[in-house]
């Protein structure tokens, strides 16, 4: 970790921002509370009416080098999310801040200012939106697995008189009719698993259409990051009044009650990162 | 501004209302947040955000396919420069598609095309073959 930067003595540090909020007694006290993560203490810095949340890191290690080499391991990649978001999220416990993208890092606290002083009105305007709401996550997962082992074994299904596992009579399944039935129930259950977990996901759509002011729809987490079994099929995050959360928890109560093949799962309250940036009116193409 | 941290919590809530997610959230919630989400300006560290973005675009890939390519025994994100720092180092790119290198793609592609077979395989079979009985086929 320690190396030779000749253009950057030792000492060197810059700013990394958390996020922004309202200049004040009670940003002061979130980064008094809360420790950077390794890297020294976490500091506002004010400009007029906003305040960034600041901790000075290591030119060497959060410089252009060295941000490259952190990203492009995972394991690292991993670490600074956790202390990026443990920051935003401890923060946003004591008052609303707007969480800023991972790894945006300043030279100095006075590119901070300018930042803020530039970008005012437009800060001011998202923390009055987000004042007093909270972000949730909602995940549907379709799971055939699940809802095959919720079923009965095939043969127990049906008729008692002729379940067991040589059928006497004629007409009876032998072992290839046995396998093709038993494909076409996976089958059908993949199929109903999908679509109840598509029903699923648009009935909590509507049940909690009026609790969240806002919904934003994420790309469906797969694979090994999302570890979680079965399939992800809808991963929405809504714009919630936090004096509503229970509401909003209540209102996903038993959803999926009946449909073993469906999961919901409910994360957060999360610091309101999906409506930091407010989506912009309609301009398609348009970098975010 | 008066909505202080008891207002948010509305009546009858714990301390703090993000007890759970600090340290407990899973890495692909906090990951599609912190990348993909909140305030996004170009801050003095330049090559950051286009490093993100092609992060992004990675862990994309690997989070759509890693279970799919894992099970054709595929591993090529262990050794792509962009997700593993014992791999080479970054030579010039201009997309995903192009950092795979042919080999990998020729992979890639006949895992998909596997998969794709193995689904029609599975999705025609009961149809297709004739049943001399479907009556009992079709009961539940």
């Amino acid at each position: 970790m320690t190396t030779d930067v000749p253009a950057a003595p030792a000492t060197a540090t810059m700013s990394y921002v958390y996020a922004v909020g309202r200049a004040g007694p009670a940003l002061d006290a979130a980064a008094r509370g809360l420790a950077g993560p390794a890297d020294g203490p976490l500091r506002t810095v004010a400009s007029g009416p906003l305040a960034a949340l600041v901790s000075s890191v290591p030119a060497d290690a959060y410089g252009e080098e060295g941000l490259r080499a952190r990203l492009a391991d995972l394991t690292e990649l991993a670490a600074l999310a956790r202390a990026h978001h443990a920051v935003v999220d401890a923060a946003y416990a004591r008052t609303t801040v707007l969480p800023l993208r991972l790894a945006t890092v300043y030279l100095d606290d006075a590119r901070v200012r300018a930042m803020l002083d530039e970008r005012g009105p437009a800060f001011a305007q998202a923390l009055g939106r987000l004042e007093g709401q909270v972000e949730l996550g909602v995940k549907v997962y379709a799971d055939p697995r699940a809802a095959a082992a919720a079923e009965p074994e095939p043969q127990a299904a049906e008729d008692p008189a002729t379940a067991g596992r040589t059928p006497p009579e004629p007409g009876a399944p032998g072992p290839g009719r046995a396998y093709l039935r038993q494909r076409r129930q996976q089958r059908r259950r993949h199929q109903d698993a999908y679509r109840a977990a598509g029903a699923v996901a648009a009935g909590i759509r509507d049940r909690v259409a009026t609790i969240a002011l806002d919904r934003v729809a994420h790309r469906p987490q797969q694979g090994e990051l999302a570890g979680a079994a079965g399939e992800n099929i809808a991963n929405d995050a809504y714009l919630v009044p936090a004096r509503r959360v229970r509401e909003f928890r209540r209102a996903l109560a038993g959803a999926a009650d009946g449909l073993p093949g469906v999961r919901v799962e409910l994360t957060g309250p999360w610091a309101p990162y999906s409506f930091a940036t407010p989506p912009p009116p309609a301009a398609p193409g348009e970098p975010r | 501004m008066s909505d202080s941290l008891a207002g948010r919590m509305g009546p009858g809530t714990p301390a703090s209302p993000y007890g759970g997610q600090g340290s407990s959230a899973n890495l692909a919630d906090i990951l599609e947040r912190v990348l993909d989400r909140g305030v996004v300006i170009a801050g003095d560290i330049q090559i950051n955000l286009l490093d993100i973005e092609l992060l992004t675009i990675k862990l994309r890939l690997l989070v759509a396919s890693v279970d799919k390519a894992k099970e054709m025994g595929i591993d090529w994100w262990e050794h792509d420069p962009s997700l593993s720092s014992r791999a080479r180092p970054p030579q010039q790119v201009a997309g995903p598609p192009e950092t795979t290198p042919a080999g990998q793609q020729l992979a890639l592609e006949n895992a998909r095309l596997r998969a794709e077979l193995a689904e029609l395989r599975a999705a025609a079979r009961p149809q297709d073959l004739p049943h001399p009985d479907p009556a009992r086929e079709e009961e539940r």
